[in-house]
């Protein structure tokens, strides 16, 4: 289950995207990427409007509302009205409809494991963003503990460009950046070491992490290096 | 015991909501002096308490407050941001990976460990749900406590003088601080993974899942 696909190049064809069907695609390299079974994006808009796209089978899709599974599927109710990532062990399997669920789930190649990512947007938006794997306890614990925060970035990146798509909004505009943010992406765009950034700023290194932190999600960024190309890229620093 | 509770879920617990809310009129209203509203039933909220947010509780054996605090992630509307942006030179923070820590309370009542208990939850939240860091904005007085339940902010901006004096502090989530936190409290680790799993369920839990695969 290591990344085949670099992520940069997702976010990229993130930027790019204009369409709902782009999206689609990209979910598909999301999936690739992080070497899961599968990943969906599914989003209810400020009009309580439904939709998703992602790589769970059409057949699996076409019967979930048919049998009008967002009712009983715990991880719907396990992450709405919630913001915390959600791994699906820890999701209350326990009652009949539930277990029976779960059950035409795999039978679909869903698979055993998931871990789903609830974003709250903006006038009541909410969405989820999901991947879902089949693999054992210990080797689904040691992904979450490698990816969870890439995929927490990422659910909240495919977000952001949806609600691009939203009727009245126009294309995202990226937050300006923090003039510590700045000088931090500035000081790192130069080739200086964590630590010298850190102590030219007279900050600690943990200060630091937090700056960056801000600005790569500010960037859309999944790493310092391609938040720092996107900066540069952007006109937002200069060096 | 610690619970973990969103806001939607309060009415599960009467009891504790409401000591919870009239523990924060006390502490901040009558104690601390502080510009809150304070209903009729003595209660004390704010909008953000409005915003579904995530509260970590002490909960007394006899199912009353002991503590608490309220989380929120820096995607939405955040204190720091909406009521105190010089703080943060007038650029939001926000990152799904920062989340906002507001209204740290402790009933009249409460022995120290609470405060060590309750700051051992917010590591417990950073570590299972992957949060980098924690923002939030104290009183002066309290980078002094902080380090006494050994988890220190560091503090990036500050504004007002003398008593009047406020802080952001930006706390970072590191193994070591989640050991010492827990020592310094006096509870184990085991302990606390337990409380956490009874509020969010447990990934070590045998379930129809685990049985699977």
């Amino acid at each position: 289950m290591a990344p085949k696909v670099n992520l940069d190049f997702i976010l990229e064809m993130l930027d790019a995207a204009s369409t709902v069907d782009g999206l689609r695609e990209i979910v598909e390299r999301v999936c690739e990427s992080f070497g899961v079974d599968h990943a969906m994006y599914h989003w209810v808009d400020s009009a309580g409007d439904h939709y998703y796209f992602g790589t769970y089978k059409d057949e699996w899709v076409a019967r979930y509302q048919e049998k009008s599974y967002v009712r009983v599927d715990p991880v719907i109710i396990g992450c709405y009205q919630r913001f915390h990532p959600v791994d699906w062990r820890r999701l209350d399997w326990s009652s009949k409809p539930a277990r029976e669920f779960m059950q035409d789930a795999r039978d679909h190649d869903v698979g055993n494991q998931g871990y789903s990512i609830p974003i709250r947007g903006p006038k009541g938006q909410f969405a989820l963003f999901t991947v879902s794997n089949n693999c054992d306890d210990a080797t689904w614990d040691s992904f979450i503990e490698r990816h969870s925060r890439d995929l927490i970035l990422m659910g909240h990146y495919l977000n952001r460009k949806v609600l691009e798509f939203e009727p009245d909004r126009g294309p995202g505009q990226v937050q300006p950046l923090s003039p510590r943010e700045i000088d931090a992406l500035t000081l790192l765009a130069m080739g200086y070491s964590r630590a010298q950034v850190a102590q030219t700023l007279s900050i600690s290194e943990h200060t630091l992490r937090v700056y960056i932190e801000s600005a790569r999600f500010k960037l859309g960024a999944i790493n310092t290096t391609h938040a720092i190309a996107r900066a540069l890229s952007l006109g937002l620093i200069i060096i | 015991m610690l619970r973990y509770v969103y806001a939607h879920d309060l009415p599960r617990h009467p009891k504790l909501a409401q000591s919870m809310f009239q523990d924060r009129a006390d502490q901040f209203k009558t104690r601390l002096g502080w510009d809150v509203d304070v209903d009729d039933a003595g209660e004390e909220r704010d909008s953000y308490d409005a915003l579904n947010p995530l509260y970590v509780i002490w909960e007394n054996s006899n199912g009353t407050h002991g503590g608490s605090m309220r989380f929120l992630p820096s995607t939405g509307p955040i204190m720091v941001n909406d009521v105190f942006p010089q703080l943060t030179g007038n650029q939001p923070i926000c990152s799904p990976l920062i989340w906002e820590c507001t209204r740290f309370c402790l009933s009249r009542e409460s022995s120290g460990n609470v405060a060590g208990a309750l700051t051992l939850g917010g590591l417990e939240i950073m570590r299972n749900f992957n949060i980098a860091h924690f923002a939030g904005v104290f009183d002066r007085r309290m980078v002094r406590i902080y380090r006494s339940l050994g988890f220190s902010p560091e503090v990036v901006g500050t504004m007002g003088q003398g008593r009047d004096r406020i802080c952001l502090g930006l706390w970072d989530y590191s193994l070591e601080a989640y050991q010492r936190v827990a020592l310094r409290a006096g509870l184990t680790t085991e302990l606390s993974t337990l409380w956490f799993d009874l509020s969010f369920g447990g990934i070590g839990m045998p379930g129809p899942v685990a049985m699977v695969g």
